[in-house]
């Protein structure tokens, strides 16, 4: 029994330790450990908020615990009426001053705070010298389960996955292409609404490189519901010193090198324009601008996952391409069968095609 | 009349049920149809946590979750919580001012009955195609893209019953304007009367703009309006305005009832009059009045900008003001009074903690900043299941012990609402508790899967037991309920011992007729009062004892409200434009809609008297109130 009751302890134990150690979280996407100025200012906020609202917690479970526990019928007797209070003026205006002032308190960060995240006024003015803080641009398109980055100023577009330079401003313009959705990268910054009508613009900074990260990258969600497929909307983040980040940048600009080894060139004409011609929607050059019918797939080797959310490996491609539909309900890649005369991709087809997307990359 | 023939056969109380137009009737029937919706409500909350219990679970498609999640919220809200507040306020209300009925016992009915049909046919879309998947939101530029009829549901269920709302809205304001006893003066009205009279006015003015919303959404979806369509010139931020002008003021429809409950029972159970009356009135208009101040705080990541933010987000945070100037009266009701532990009171001391801390997170949330990370996470699911579970379901809960006696004349089983009582509040915290930080942690709300790589299995398996806790609670609520009626224990006119108000004075169900005589008020907590002066007679009246003119039952606001039921088909399928029948079948049920209109305004129905010797009959078999 008593051994029983020790183990049952030990149980308990372990589960609020993992609990705890839980808590926070994953480092690619919790808004608890913040890697970004804009999650570290909401992040203190929330800090600041959970202790004033502690405060009035504790005020309230002290009278609520000793008013429940001193006033029981069964201690003050069955047959005694209380006395009839009407009520106390001083109380009330004691009650009414105090919430007034937390509110204060937190009301003064909350507007500065407001104005301070909303500031894009200096985006479109140029460092007028190189050791001046610069900053980056990028325009997100969000599109039915994928999202499109276009850098206008440098020139290239890529999908699926945003690439960043630490520590300095990067400014996003949001727009969606059909119905609302919303930009969120959890441990980096809030969201923004990318509306079907307007443009949105807000900026976020990235203090942590990604390649300290368990995973590499950081994760991004669309964060309003935009239809079947909505939790599968994901992006992943790369943030890279501003060395790298000019490295990729030019990798990007370079025309895309034909494919290597027989399978990868293989791959390359189903592909393209005489074979399937997955390529009318799928551009292969980074160096362009928005508005792909389907992601760019120039850094395709490069990324994380397929597909967004899928491990990435030759297997998921596979699966993936042969039946879009099961793996993203509602997405508008068409099936192999609309393109490939009818049929399925064989193995062999397949097998080609992942080799290809695999060879597509920028990074060495 | 109806209550002379207790007996009757089925087919007989049917008929009944579907002429009536007494309040205390209709109560049963809103509380009943209510009831089923919340437990299919209840169901889809369960298959929601299933789905969510483990990282890439299959059980339901992408498609159908969002059909199931968007049943969950549209239902609970519209077809569960409202109108279970609506029996309650239609059972009680009349009875705590000492009224006959309320003004118009007919548009009650027909607002019955127009919620009714409009809550079928919107469930219908699980049998027809689909149900809406947008949320119960219904976010435009999503909404007009969804294909198949659920949207179609949406808009004209929602437009059907929403009218029943706004009748009944009008019908209680006009019952509480002008049908109180002789001298209950506004501020003698018991707390449960004054959150009715601002919640109606709420909704006099808040269905407005949803209905304008789903209007435009009608026209776009049937006859190709643009009101919405980006492509042509619409714009789909207008929806969400509109929605939340509307959507903001109806979670104080809902709790602003579920406070004026807790209040009664904190007085009745305390034996102490309420701590700070006054303010907690004027509290009660407060928040009413802000609650049309703040609609945009749902939308502090549309891109408003920084100054409309910041200015909602202020006016969101007044409101913690007068809500704290409530927690804090009620505390001091129960401070230095005799603390019975009832099941109705066990509800009302675990509200306190769990509305508190929905109540901080909305705080927290009203920082706009913060709310960028907060918004659309886990977190907003916590917070708001919180405020309407940990608020206005333990209010229903808390209400259906206390007032069942009243309205059915038997208790509930105390033991077994007490089971109900711990299941429910365990499960409740346990399921939305940890949600707050899956929503720090990056989860998204709506979402129909999770990665295993996301870290978050283990508290979504958490919140899923949970939910399995609270689903037992209200298994054990059913059983109570027919055990209950099984042993059909008859009550006195106070089961509870303790209570205040006028309601209390009068028999355990009360007479078709309620009072005999209209009772004379002589302060707040009127039946109080007596009892302490040793009043045997229970009340004193402010007529002697005569003829009472009572308005005849009506089988008209039933074929009404099927007119626009059948309509709504017609009007549904004409949008596919290869369906003959559609038009016929529109022009068929607005046919009988108006033609029940006509015949009622043309049919002079005077309504009947009850004789002075058949309430004296009455009186003498203590069917009636006072007199024993």
């Amino acid at each position: 029994m008593i051994k029983g009751l020790k183990k049952w302890r030990l149980f308990a134990l372990m589960t609020a330790l993992l609990v705890f150690l839980a808590g926070c979280g994953r480092e690619e996407i919790s808004t608890l450990l913040p890697a970004g100025e804009v999650a570290q200012d909401q992040f203190n906020l929330l800090i600041l908020s959970t202790i004033v609202m502690a405060f009035v917690i504790i005020v309230v479970t002290i009278i609520y615990v000793l008013a429940i526990v001193k006033f029981r019928r069964s201690k003050i007797g069955e047959d005694v009426i209380p006395e009839q209070v009407e009520g106390s003026a001083k109380l009330e205006f004691l009650w009414t001053a105090i919430p007034i002032v937390l509110i204060l308190i937190l009301a003064v960060p909350t507007v500065y705070s407001t104005f301070d995240l909303a500031d894009v006024s200096t985006m479109d003015v140029q460092a007028e010298d190189s050791d001046a803080m610069t900053h980056l641009t990028v325009n997100v398109t969000a599109k039915l389960y994928w999202w499109e980055f276009e850098y206008p100023e440098q020139g290239i577009v890529t999908a699926q996955e945003l690439v960043v330079p630490t520590n300095e401003r990067v400014y996003f313009n949001l727009i969606s292409a059909d119905v609302k959705h919303s930009f969120w990268i959890p441990s980096i910054g809030g969201k923004l609404d990318a509306n079907p009508e307007n443009v949105n613009t807000f900026y976020l900074t990235f203090d942590q490189e990604s390649a300290e990260l368990e995973d590499g990258v950081f994760y991004g969600k669309c964060a309003e519901l935009c239809g079947p497929s909505h939790a599968l909307m994901d992006f992943k983040v790369k943030s890279m010193d501003r060395e790298s980040f000019d490295q990729w940048v030019a990798a990007m600009q370079e025309e895309a090198t034909p494919a290597e080894g027989a399978l990868a060139q293989e791959g390359e004409q189903i592909f393209g324009a005489d074979g399937a011609g997955c390529i009318a929607c799928h551009a292969v050059s980074g160096s362009g601008a928005a508005g792909g019918v389907g992601p760019n797939v120039a850094t395709f080797g490069d990324r994380n996952r397929v597909a967004g959310y899928l491990e990435h490996n030759e297997e998921n491609i596979k699966k993936w391409i042969s039946d879009p539909q099961e793996y993203k309900p509602g997405n508008l890649m068409p099936d192999p069968e609309s393109l490939n005369d009818g049929k399925p991709f064989t193995e062999q087809e397949l097998d080609a095609l992942a080799a290809y997307l695999m060879s597509l990359s920028v990074e060495e | 009349m109806s209550s002379i023939a207790q007996k009757k056969g089925f087919g007989a109380a049917m008929w009944d049920y579907l002429t009536t137009v007494d309040h205390k009737k209709i109560a049963h029937l809103y509380l009943a149809s209510g009831g089923i919706f919340f437990l299919i409500g209840g169901i889809e909350a369960m298959l929601i946590r299933i789905q969510l219990m483990k990282a890439g679970n299959d059980f339901l498609s992408a498609g159908t979750y969002n059909e199931v999640l968007t049943m969950h919220g549209t239902t609970m809200i519209f077809l569960a919580a409202m109108p279970i507040l609506l029996a309650f306020m239609n059972a009680i209300m009349p009875l705590q001012i000492g009224a006959r009925d309320v003004a118009f016992p007919f548009l009650n009915s027909l607002g019955f009955w127009l919620f009714f049909f409009g809550g079928v046919f919107l469930n219908l879309s699980w049998f027809l195609g689909g149900a809406p998947d947008a949320g119960w939101t219904n976010y435009a530029s999503l909404a007009i893209a969804s294909e198949g009829h659920g949207i179609d549901f949406y808009a004209l269920g929602l437009t059907i019953s929403g009218f029943g709302t706004l009748i009944s809205g009008i019908n209680f304001l006009v019952t509480i304007i002008n049908m109180r006893a002789p001298g209950m003066t506004y501020m003698r009205m018991p707390l449960f009367t004054w959150t009715t009279f601002v919640a109606s006015a709420l909704i006099l003015l808040a269905f407005p703009p949803l209905t304008v919303g789903v209007f435009f959404m009608v026209f776009d979806r049937m006859f190709g309006a643009n009101f919405f369509d980006v492509t042509m010139g619409g714009n789909t931020i207008i929806w969400e305005h509109l929605f939340w002008i509307f959507g903001h003021p109806e979670v104080y429809i809902l709790i602003l009832p579920a406070f004026g409950i807790f209040s009664e029972i904190f007085a009745i159970f305390s034996r102490k009059r309420l701590f700070g009356y006054t303010a907690l009135v004027f509290a009660t208009i407060l928040i009413g009045f802000y609650g049309f101040m703040v609609w945009a705080h749902h939308m502090f990541t549309v891109g408003l900008g920084p100054t409309a933010n910041a200015v909602f987000a202020l006016a969101t945070m007044i409101i913690a003001v007068p809500t704290g100037v409530k927690i804090f009266n009620w505390l001091l009701t129960i401070w230095g009074g005799s603390i019975s532990f009832t099941t109705p009171m066990m509800y009302a001391i675990g509200f306190i903690p769990s509305f508190v801390a929905g109540g901080v997170t909305g705080v927290m949330q009203a920082i706009a900043p913060l709310d960028y990370q907060l918004h659309d996470s886990y977190f907003i699911v916590a917070h708001f299941h919180y405020v309407i579970v940990g608020g206005v379901v333990l209010a229903i809960l808390a209400a259906t012990h206390l007032y069942w006696p009243k309205m059915f004349g038997t208790m509930l089983s105390e033991k077994l609402g007490k089971v109900t009582f711990w299941l429910f509040f365990i499960g409740f915290h346990l399921t939305f508790f940890i949600q707050h930080f899956l929503g720090l942690m990056g989860m998204p709300r709506r979402v129909y899967t999770f990665g295993a790589d996301q870290g978050w299995d283990l508290f979504n398996a958490i919140s899923s037991v949970g939910a399995l806790f609270m689903a037992l609670g209200v298994i054990i609520l059913l059983v109570n309920i027919v055990m209950t009626s099984i042993k059909n224990e008859r009550v006195s006119n106070d089961p509870w011992g303790d209570g205040r108000t006028l309601e209390w004075a009068i028999a355990s169900p009360p007479p078709f007729y309620n009072f005999a005589q209209t009772p004379l008020v002589r302060g707040l907590d009127t039946f109080w009062i007596e009892k302490m002066e040793g009043n045997k007679e229970g009340m004193v009246y402010a007529e002697p004892l005569e003829e009472i003119h009572m308005p005849n039952g009506s089988f008209v606001p039933v074929v009404m409200s099927f007119g626009l039921f059948v309509a709504s088909f017609g009007a549904l399928y004409n949008m596919d434009g290869d369906k003959g029948w559609t038009i016929p079948v529109i022009i068929i049920g607005l046919v009988i809609t108006f033609g029940s209109m006509l015949f009622r305004s043309l049919k002079d129905d005077l309504g009947f008297h009850i004789s002075k010797e058949e309430l004296l009959r009455d009186v003498k078999g203590g069917k009636s109130d006072g007199l024993k």
